[in-house]
């Protein structure tokens, strides 16, 4: 153990921040303000996610933290630390061993479970932001549901692109009633937002605004009748693994353009590895 | 169908030391369906004035104009407006459109406003042109660049077109050569024989006797005159 | 009052014949800045199809009055009754939920400058398509189709829908802007010196093109402006400010042609003949 508080922030801070949380919860996809706090990173490397992580974490609990799906980016590899140092908690890779699991950009490809609390890092919490800029305004689009102008952006989309081209920080209805920025995970992962038995919580620092997504909460991306909302991920299987299912980074893997797709998930693609699963370059590559 | 009975009017200059302009008094005159009145007086002696009061363009002082059963001295607004696209027609001495719309169209929008649908509202626009001898290539321009005389015949196309029970005409052959000036008086006997009642002001002399059935001298309307 | 209208012809439509209720019903509207005057005791009815002009020269409370009408000034006193489809409702005292509702849908408001009414960022389509999102349209031909549609209606190429309106003239702008506003079909348009910023020429086709959709669409409108001009081609009714307060008003022609009040004669009087 060391000199820090438990978990780095005071304990009025995470009181503080815990209200905020609560409040979220209570109200599915409201943006709730709060007094965040400078952090010992820069903003833009989860300052928002570690505030809220440092709120829920107890001493019994066992923690992820994943940059993009890997357990082994700086940005993850990093905040682990510093949970590890501030709070002295135990740290797994595992999704399924975790109690809470603190992410950038992507939801684990192991279904979550009741108990578990998944923190999303979040650069810009608010969905209208693009269209309107007035922060004033947009909080009273949110208060009256004019929510006309998350279409105008689709179309504006559609009508550029031939189809929806928003890949990532796709925007979602909660419980028909907020419309909500998931944070930049692709939208492959929006299903998994809609129904989870976890508790999803996230945290923007630089834009002091918490917002939660209770278990079993209903999500619905935006889309058009004719333009139905579709969760799109590379043509491929996973070349390490095999896994047909999962979200897949593209590597390009020399001069001569030669590239190979592998799970966004290390875990994941792990898990299967070790199972025996081999993928089109699972040989030799791994 | 008009019937003027007691009215008077007068002017209040403000911006000229309040001086208040007796114009006329004790007018009364009536039109019957069918029937078309002259009205005579010299220049200035107020007639183009109780047409413009018949048609509501200026106020009253008192009294009353009945147009069908509306009192135009009394009228709301709205009134006025409904009576104007309905029952009322106008043929003015002055064309006031909006500046390049077409010829076909100026002449069409009373029927539009009526609700008639476009081509039929064109049609009958354009047989009107025709008769009145606006030669079609012109249809398709703005009337704002038209001669004296073009621009009053678009006047009285656009006077014509819609089947007004009353109509008021302020010299409607003044700047007209004998050909269209011959139009106009059938057209004037027309709207006379389907039952219109028409009142008009005609310099003309032979177009008066031609088509009034009446004459009404407004000399005697006029305050400290009568 | 009763409807005096004794002459029916088989081919007049329905809607000339006189309402039995007003669209606007306004009752000593006023609006205070500290101790100055906004507006003051302004009362008037806006019966549907008509067009109604306010003029007056600039600090006369026009623009004071349309603002608080359209709901985007709060009154000091007075109620604004609009003949909802629900029945008549004070908008002043509705909840803004319910007033915004209205703005999007039975109401539109066409600003002197587009760019305030229209959204440069976003297409020709997105713009005029954004009501209709607005209010539940979520089949992207349909609105799409639409949009084409009312593009085609203000004469804007079909070709310029997915162009943003930065790129547009002047006019094509305020074309636009009525497109977007008239497109959920609203029942009430409020213009601020909609052809303020033209040039003379292209002023003359929006007021043809402001005349055919209001003849079209039955629609009311009240139009502030300080071009007589303008209101003799476009407006029925005219009102005539000064100082906050209406000093006269009654049929367009007849202000402009036999104005009573000093101030309207003066203005009338004013007019630089061409």
């Amino acid at each position: 153990m060391s000199d820090y508080n438990f978990a780095y922030l005071d304990e009025q801070t995470k009181r503080m921040i815990r209200r905020a949380i609560l409040k979220g919860v209570a109200i599915p996809g409201y943006q709730v303000p709060f007094a965040s706090r400078e952090m010992p990173m820069p903003y833009g490397w989860g300052t928002g996610g570690v505030q809220v992580t440092a709120a829920c974490l107890t001493p019994d609990d066992v923690l992820k933290v994943i940059d993009q799906g890997a357990d082994d980016t700086t940005n993850a590899v990093s905040i682990r630390r510093f949970f590890q140092k501030t709070a002295g908690v135990e740290v797994t890779e595992a999704t399924a061993e975790a109690t809470i699991i603190q992410t950038r950009h992507r939801i684990p490809e192991t279904p979550l479970t009741e108990g578990q609390i998944l923190v999303y890092q979040v650069p810009i919490p608010e969905p209208l932001r693009f269209l309107e800029p007035r922060e004033t305004e947009t909080r009273r689009m949110h208060e009256l549901e004019e929510y006309g102008l998350m279409h105008v952006k689709l179309y504006e989309d559609i009508a550029r692109h031939g189809t929806i081209a928003t890949s990532y920080d796709y925007p979602v209805r909660v419980e028909g009633r907020y419309v909500m920025d998931p944070s930049p995970i692709p939208k492959f992962d929006n299903p998994k937002l809609s129904g989870n038995p976890a508790l999803q919580l996230f945290g923007a620092g630089r834009e002091q605004r918490i917002y939660a997504l209770p278990p079993y909460t209903q999500v619905v991306s935006l889309d058009f009748e004719d333009h139905p909302f579709v969760a799109s991920k590379a043509e491929h299987d996973c070349d390490l693994c095999g896994a047909s299912d999962s979200y897949l980074d593209e590597v390009i893997t020399d001069d001569q353009g030669n590239r190979m797709f592998v799970c966004s998930d290390t875990d994941y693609c792990r898990t299967r590895r070790a199972a025996g699963l081999v993928g089109r370059l699972g040989g030799e590559a791994a | 169908m008009i019937h003027v009975s007691d009215l008077s009017k007068s002017f209040t200059l403000h911006n000229q030391g309040g001086a208040v302009i007796p114009v006329m008094a004790g007018a009364a005159l009536s039109v019957e369906p069918g029937e078309c009145v002259g009205l005579t007086g010299a220049s200035g002696a107020g007639k183009s004035t109780l047409m413009r009061m018949v048609y509501g363009n200026y106020l009253a002082a008192a009294g009353s104009i009945r147009v069908g059963d509306l009192d135009v001295a009394q009228a709301e607004p709205r009134e006025i407006i409904v009576l104007r696209r309905r029952t009322l027609g106008y043929v003015s001495q002055f064309l006031r459109v909006v500046p390049r719309v077409p010829t076909i169209e100026v002449v069409a929008e009373p029927l539009l406003v009526l609700g008639v649908a476009r081509d039929e509202a064109r049609d009958r626009a354009a047989a009107l042109l025709a008769r009145l001898n606006i030669p079609e290539r012109l249809w398709g321009l703005s009337p704002t660049t038209f001669s004296g005389g073009e621009q009053q015949r678009v006047n009285i196309a656009r006077g014509f077109v819609h089947t007004y029970p009353a109509l008021l005409l302020d010299e409607p052959t003044a700047s007209l050569d004998a050909a269209n000036r011959e139009v106009v008086l059938q057209l004037i006997g027309e709207a006379k024989a389907r039952g219109a009642a028409i009142l008009g002001i005609f310099h003309d002399e032979g177009a008066r006797v031609r088509v009034c059935d009446r004459l009404v001298d407004v000399t005697h309307f006029t305050p400290g005159a009568a | 009052m009763n409807a005096r209208i004794f002459y029916e012809n088989s081919e007049t439509s329905q809607e000339f014949r006189c309402a039995e209720r007003p669209l606007l019903a306004v009752r000593g509207l006023t609006k205070r800045y500290g101790e100055r005057i906004g507006c003051a005791e302004v009362s008037f009815n806006l019966w549907p199809g008509e067009v109604l002009g306010i003029v007056g020269e600039s600090g006369s409370g026009k623009s004071t009055l349309l603002s608080c009408l359209a709901g985007h000034l709060a009154p000091d006193e007075g109620e604004v009754v609009f003949a909802t489809a629900e029945g008549p409702r004070d908008t002043v005292t509705m909840s803004e939920a319910e007033r915004r509702r209205l703005a999007r849908t039975d109401w539109a408001f066409v600003h002197q400058n587009p760019r305030d009414g229209l959204r440069m960022g976003v297409s020709a389509g997105g713009n005029v398509g954004e009501r209709l999102m607005a209010v539940g349209a979520r089949n992207y031909g349909a609105i799409r189709g639409r949009a084409l549609d009312w593009l085609e209606r203000v004469e804007i190429a079909a070709d310029r829908i997915d162009d943003r309106p930065r790129a547009f003239s002047g006019g094509m702008q305020q074309r636009l802007q009525i497109a977007r506003n008239l497109v959920t079909g609203p029942r009430l348009v409020f213009m601020d010196e909609p052809t303020g910023g033209l040039d003379v020429s292209v002023q003359a086709r929006l007021l043809d093109l402001l005349r055919g959709l209001v003849r079209e669409m039955g629609l009311s409108v009240i139009i502030v402006t300080h071009d007589l001009a303008v209101v003799r081609l476009l407006a029925d009714r005219l009102m005539v400010m000064k100082g906050g307060r209406v000093v006269e008003q009654g049929l367009t022609d007849q202000v402009l042609d036999d104005p009573r009040h000093a101030y309207t004669q003066l203005l009338v009087s004013s007019v630089l003949q061409v």
